[in-house]
């Protein structure tokens, strides 16, 4: 099958959509299928060979915070020629409703379309101003993904329809297979995500860390991810302080060691996640995990069956929590078991195989895509060249 | 009489209202295509998955019970007219869920010679049927929308197109048959 997919997204900055894409592109390429992935990026000679640069985003202030996206009528063309060169027998675009390339693909190709929703944002008012806009391009996708019910939901509320929930893919045996790090093991807690990014929930696992240290007073936490630590630390009491270790960034490897070293993994994010790969990261290392009741993370433990939950932002049920899973050998062991069997779901070989079904049920006896040739002959009608 | 431009700006708009018609005659055009792909794609599916039982319950790996209530149901599904269709295929639905109740049941067709390929066919058949019948249904809300549109309404433009209607029909799948796949 030849597939293209439209990345909306900076390539060169790391994020879950671009991560997704890339894993997901790979994963095909592996089954003996063709692949070009469209992203913006500034420099074209680090990327893959299977991405096609549509040259360089721009950070523009979009939905309250920064994104770097890219749009126009530079970007415009080189879509079209895209599409026109790769011949593709499926597109696949990613968040259709950021103002990037996703939509500009949706709106000059036909063609077998299939559409993923990752996010769940809540509806923006440029979107209800847009919507007249974007509803022409949305029809054309005649497939939508969403990657957890949480998110299906708000895609149904607010875009109407319906979408199949295919959860983001790990690789499971890549997390499962690393060797636990002696320096990280023995009465461990473990947190990964940025310092200083409040809804990532550290200094709720902070607030409580004083309960935890006076039940059981060897336990140490690390912490991964980049950001300030004096900062993170300023409150704490110089004791609690000592059991804490900042590992800064770590590589994909260090991770996957350090989730396979723990005792406990806590994620205690207090919201804006939609689906929570962390989480199924440490089940791929068989880590017991301890989070907070956000919908989404509630799902992908399924329903507290694979991981304990504590209400959100709440320091002392988290203390209550860990203090109970620590001194509870068996209950941790249990955990292990539930949270490797239930991560299956999300290796990429469930989820390759989910997402080339919805290929192959929509594109199953179409004609590939091509370029709307219903802006074409308008634009010949206006006796306007072709871009 | 009124001046030449307001003639000029008469014309105009009525030249751009024209386009806007043809423009949005053009947009439910491609709509009712993409509902009929959509059907096309269903149809497919269904058969595929009412092929799929029926093979399951000729090939002696199941008790002979279980293979009569699927025959019964694949056979009845693939030969129901338009109007009994929906019926028929959520027939066939609770006739697979009550076969594959109980993972030992799975678990057996699974250890029997040949068992794991008749899985994974029934398994793929049963989920790109939810698949299929979510695009349809989605491809039929969408034209919906734009007929219910007043100006589609009153200059008809959707031609003789019958309204769309949503193929419904109950496509939960057996428990036992996705231990790891993934949520419908």
């Amino acid at each position: 099958m030849k597939i293209g997919i439209v990345c909306p997204y900076d390539w060169d900055v790391p994020g879950g959509v671009q991560f997704h894409i890339r894993d997901l592109a790979e994963h095909l390429i592996g089954l003996g299928h063709e692949v070009s992935v469209l992203a913006p990026a500034d420099d074209e000679s680090g990327l893959p060979p299977y991405v096609v640069s549509a040259g360089r985003a721009v950070a523009v202030p979009y939905n309250g915070s920064v994104a770097r996206l890219s749009f126009g009528i530079l970007s415009a063309a080189r879509v079209r020629r895209w599409l026109h060169d790769g011949n593709f027998d499926i597109l696949h675009v990613h968040e259709p409703t950021s103002p990037s390339l996703s939509i500009l693909a949706a709106w000059s190709a036909t063609g077998p379309m299939v559409a993923t929703f990752h996010t769940s944002n809540p509806r923006s008012r440029a979107m209800i101003a847009a919507s007249p806009i974007l509803q022409p391009g949305l029809e054309k996708i005649r497939a939508r993904i969403a990657v957890s019910e949480y998110a299906r939901r708000t895609l149904v509320e607010h875009l109407g329809g319906d979408a199949v929930v295919i959860p983001n893919g790990v690789d499971v045996s890549f997390f499962a297979d690393a060797l636990p790090d002696p320096r990280w093991t023995g009465a461990t807690i473990g947190f990964i995500g940025r310092i200083n990014e409040p809804r990532k929930g550290l200094p709720t696992l902070l607030a409580a860390l004083p309960a935890i240290l006076a039940a059981r007073p060897d336990v140490r936490l690390l912490v991964a991810g980049k950001g300030d630590e004096e900062e993170a630390v300023a409150g704490l009491a110089p004791e609690v302080r000592a059991r804490i270790e900042f590992l800064g960034m770590v590589s994909d490897e260090e991770k996957a060691r350090l989730l396979r070293s723990v005792d406990l993994y806590v994620a205690p994010n207090t919201g804006g996640e939609s689906f929570g790969i962390i989480l199924v990261e440490a089940m791929s290392a068989a880590a017991p995990v301890l989070a907070s009741d956000l919908d989404a993370f509630a799902q992908v433990l399924d329903g507290g069956r694979a991981g304990e939950l504590f209400p959100v932002e709440n320091a002392d049920a988290l203390a209550e929590a860990a203090i109970r899973l620590l001194g509870d050998p068996q209950r941790l062991a249990e955990l292990r078991v539930a949270a490797s069997r239930h991560v299956q779901r999300f290796d990429w070989k469930t989820v390759g195989t989910d997402i080339l079904a919805v290929y192959e049920t929509v594109a199953d006896g179409a004609a590939g895509v091509h370029e709307d040739e219903q802006r074409i002959s308008w634009r010949e009608r206006l006796g306007l060249p072709r871009p | 009489m009124p001046p030449v431009t307001t003639w000029i700006w008469a014309a105009v708009a009525v030249v751009l209202f024209a386009v806007y018609l043809s423009w949005t005659a053009g947009r439910l055009d491609r709509l009712h295509a993409r509902i009929d792909a959509a059907r096309a794609g269903l149809d497919a599916q269904l058969l595929r998955r009412a092929s799929v039982a029926q093979e399951l319950a000729t090939s002696t790996l199941l008790d002979p019970a279980a293979s009569i209530l699927l025959y019964q149901a694949s056979h009845a599904a693939r030969q129901a007219d338009e109007e009994q269709r929906e019926v028929a295929e959520s027939e066939l639905s609770q006739a697979l869920r009550a076969v594959f109740a109980a993972p030992e049941q799975v678990e057996e067709l699974r250890a029997a010679p040949g068992g794991e390929e008749a899985l994974s066919d029934l398994t793929s058949a049963v989920r790109r049927v939810s698949m299929a019948r979510r695009f349809h249904n989605d491809a039929v809300r969408a034209a919906r929308a734009v007929r219910l549109h007043r100006l589609v309404r009153y200059f008809r433009l959707a031609g003789k197109a019958p309204f769309p209607l949503a193929f419904e029909m109950d496509d939960e799948p057996p428990a036992a048959l996705n231990p790891q796949g993934s949520p419908a």
